[in-house]
Order: C-alpha cells, then structure tokens, then sequence
C-alpha cells in the first residue's frame, strides 16, 4: 500500500542525495590546482549519467533483481523489466520504481568518490572505463550482497545507509588505484596546492546537507527511524569537524578550514552505517573518533608514500571502516527493533560479524580493482603523459580552462 | 627623465599614489608582483602537509618623471611606504632615453 508521505519524503531523498555527486565535484574540485579543476569536476559530474545508464541497463537488477547465490542479482529486472510503481520487495509503502532511483544515487556517488584517489592524472578514456567496469563488477555485487538479499545480509551484517557498501568500498579501491597508477609528478618535491578552498568548503556543506537525504532516506519511510538517522547524522558530523580541528591545532600549531571540512566529512562517512541504528551519544561518539583517526591517517599517508592525491583513503575508508565497527559497538534494537544489539548491548558477535563484512568488501574490492586497472590499461592506457600532466587535464583532455584571468 | 621603480607592500599602495599625488604626480602603472628579499615567505599546511611559500605578493610601482623631480619622488614614496619592518620594498632609479605619447605623438618630456 503506497504511503503519500513517504512517497513524497523518498521523492526528496532521492533528489537530495543527487545533489551529493556535484557537492562531491566541488569538493574535491578547489582542492585540486587550478591547471585541472574542470577535469576533477567532470570526473564526478559524468557518473551522474554514465552510473544511471548502467543502472537501467542491468546495474540495478544485479544488485536487486532475484538473488543468484547470496553473490548477485540476476538480470531479470533489466532494462527495468517489472520495476514499477507498484511497491516491490524493499519496500512496501513506496513505489518500486523510487526505490530503484534512490539507490541509484548512492551507485552514482561512489565511483566518484574513488576520482579523489586518481585526480590530476589519469587518461578521461581511461577513467570512463574504470568506471563503467568498477561499478560493474565491484559496486553491483558488494551492493547485493548488503543491500540486495546476499550473504552479507543473510549474515546479519548491519549497513544502515552504506558504510561498507559505498565507502569502505570506494576507499579500498582508491587505495589500489593510487598505488597502481603511480604518484603524481613532481610529489613531495614541489608544492601540490588546493587551489580553492571556499570552492571545497562549499562542496562540503552541499554534501552535509545531501547526507540527511541518504541517511534518513535509507529508512524509505518518514518515521521514527529517519528522524534519529538525520540527528545521528548531525551530531556526528559536528563532533568530527570539532574533533579533526582539534586534533590538527594540537599537532600542527593551527585549525584550518579544510581541517573542519575534512572532519565533517569523515564524520558522515562514519555514521553513515550507523546512523538509523544508534542513538544522539553514541552517534558524538563515532563522529569525534572519525575526527581523530582520520586526521591521523592522513598524516600517515606521507609515510606509507602512496599519492592519494584527494585523501580518500583516510576518509571513506579508514572513516568506513570505523562506522561499521561502531555499528557493532552502539547498534541497539531500541533504536531501531529492524536491527540488532552491539557490543554495548550484550551483542559482542555483532562486532565480528560487521569485521566480516569489512574484510570481505575490502579483500574483494582492491582484488577485483586491481584486475579492472590491468584490463584498462591494456586497453586505453591509464595516465597522461608527463607533458599532459605538466600542462593540466583541463587543455589536454578537454581543451577548455576552468579561468581565464 | 628618469624612471622609479618602487617595490612596495601591497597594503601601503593608497598611502603611497596620495602622497605622490600631492607632490603633483598624477600617473603611474602598478602591478602585483611576488618576491621575497630579507623578509621570509610564510608556511602553509593543508591537511598536514607543510609548504613554505617563498615568494611573497608585492606591489611594483613605475613612474617616469623629469630628472629634477626624481628625488623628491624617491623621498616621498620612502616616507608613505615605511613601516620599518622588513619587507618594506626597494626603490630603483633608471635613466629613461625618450617618451612618446601615443595619442599625440608628442616626445620627451612634454609626453609625460
């Protein structure tokens, strides 16, 4: 039976959460020089009609459509074949076809999350065919298996909004994107600058804001749930951008800007598979923790000398990693009587079987993104040449320039 | 005719163009320069990673004016640029050949 409000609440989630991906482009846009800002912010606006393509194709029946073995959807719901506006089998008070496109917009947003990783060199052809391939053969399955009537959910594995789906995910697969495709030139010899930060800090208040419609939304009803998940969603945000600005004027003498943006946004990547599962405290909890590790993460990635050129490593996937974690930690059937129990409610196994979540989804992401990077560069090659990247993506891929001054 | 070259702070450029003004110079051409002399470059982090930044943005003053007037210019900007900290700039002196105004031809010092 169709809910005309949630139906209209949906309707607003959805839209929200598309507003992400363009906050996303800005985001990582002012934090990249000014030589590739159209470049970056391409990579992120194009999923918007690459991912939703997919989607209709085949992408949402293999992450939804009938199950094959707990590992995939079939392609019985191809071309959206049956989804219609009758309620389906995910929700029962909103139409089907609603449900298909708020999960698109969580399937468009997360291969633009992994161009931070990758941003101011790689090939635009290479970078169409990462995309294409990765959601294919990355995104649709892990999302089946959460999401989708797979074994992650079979197992008890809890993601209320896609913690382990979209961010631990991404963030594995940046991880073997950037050490794949090679720092870029001139790392750690001349000074890599953000170009434009206000731009960043806009991206980031455009992506706080589109997370009420993913985390709430993720409840697909205007209730009780979706009401904790945008508080949880606040608070934990807040806390991070507090505790990272914290944490950088203790350790480098200064709290900066992109300091509380960064902060903020690993705060709602960790709450992110928490959110609809925990309540006000707990959620401070997880967003002043994300704060912290994910500063230090950062700092670490100097040493470990891989060029993750836009952090997301340290964000969505140290943040992730800790969000699901949490999950298990503060998860409470009080909140949320769908759910289960975490640690702190007498439920220790829920922990471990979150880990299992997180290990499967980072084992079977940076395996199959590392298969997909050889695929694509045998067959379009996947970095500029040293003189393209010297000259910008901007005039070498798409001969145009983000300033004229 | 000589012309004077003054590398200045960017925030004294007002104090400096109405000192000239009432001295009765009534032209110059500005542009914003980066530089750095005995004043250090200051540092920037973003997310953790440090960048000392050299060069420091400066403003660059030309002004031709007659040979006899050229001291009291010096002597003026001198005063409406100091602070007395570093990086208060420097002050060149050229001789300058010859002056045409476009608009009218005119030559030497009637073309300044």
């Amino acid at each position: 039976m169709i809910n005309s409000g949630d139906t209209a609440f949906m309707l607003i989630a959805t839209t929200m959460v598309m507003f992400m991906t363009p906050g996303l482009a800005l985001f990582y846009g002012g934090l990249v020089r000014s030589k590739n800002v159209l470049s970056t912010i391409l990579q992120s606006f194009i999923c918007l009609g690459v991912v939703s393509l997919i989607w209709v194709i085949y992408g949402y029946s293999i992450a939804f459509g009938p199950d094959i073995k707990g590992f995939s959807g079939n392609l019985e719901w191809a071309f959206l074949n049956g989804v219609g506006l009758s309620p389906g089998p995910y929700s029962a008070n909103i139409p089907h076809l609603l449900f298909c496109a708020f999960q698109l917009m969580f399937a468009i947003i997360t291969p633009a999350l992994i161009t931070g990783a990758y941003a101011e060199r790689m090939k635009f052809s290479a970078f169409l065919l990462f995309t294409a391939l990765w959601t294919t053969f990355v995104y649709l399955p892990v999302c089946h298996w959460v999401w989708g009537g797979g074994w992650l959910g079979k197992l008890g594995t809890l993601d209320f909004a896609g913690g382990t789906v979209i961010h631990i995910n991404s963030g594995a697969a940046a991880l073997v994107v950037a050490v794949m495709l090679g720092k870029r030139r001139g790392w750690g010899k001349e000074s890599i600058m953000p170009h434009n930060l206000s731009m960043t800090v806009l991206g980031a208040g455009i992506l706080w804001f589109g997370w009420f419609g993913f985390n709430a939304g993720s409840a697909l009803s205007a209730g009780e749930v979706a009401v904790m998940a945008l508080v949880t969603t606040q608070l934990s945000a807040g806390a991070a951008a507090v505790s990272w600005l914290a944490a950088e004027w203790i350790y480098h003498g200064k709290p900066t800007t992109l300091g509380a943006a960064s902060g903020a946004l690993a705060g709602l990547v960790a709450i992110t598979p928490a959110a609809g599962f925990v309540g006000p405290v707990p959620a401070i909890i997880i967003g002043i923790v994300a704060g912290i590790i994910c500063c230090f993460a950062m700092m670490m990635k100097s040493r470990f000398g891989y060029d993750d050129a836009l952090d997301v490593v340290a964000v969505h996937g140290v943040g992730g990693i800790w969000g699901a974690l949490a999950t298990g930690l503060f998860a409470t059937k009080t909140i949320n009587p769908a759910g289960f129990d975490g640690l702190f409610y007498g439920n220790p196994k829920q922990v471990l079987i979150q880990a299992v979540g997180i290990v499967a989804a980072i084992a079977f992401s940076m395996g199959v993104t590392a298969l997909i990077l050889k695929v694509v560069d045998n067959v379009t090659g996947l970095r500029v040449t040293d003189e393209e990247e010297i000259q910008g993506l901007d005039v070498t891929q798409h001969s145009e320039v983000g300033y004229t001054m | 005719m000589k012309k004077i070259e003054a590398i200045i702070k960017p925030f004294k450029l007002d104090d400096v163009k109405e000192a000239l003004n009432e001295i009765g110079v009534h032209g110059m051409t500005v542009s914003e320069v980066k530089g750095y002399g005995r004043q250090k470059g200051h540092k920037e982090i973003y997310r953790g990673a440090e960048y000392v930044v050299d060069f420091i943005p400066k403003i660059k003053i030309e002004i031709v004016v007659a040979s006899e007037m050229a001291n009291k210019v010096v002597e003026t900007i001198v005063q409406a640029a100091n602070t007395g900290k570093l990086g208060d700039g420097k002050i060149f002196v050229f001789p300058v050949e010859g002056a045409i105004r476009v608009r009218t031809g005119e030559k030497g010092r009637d073309a300044l």
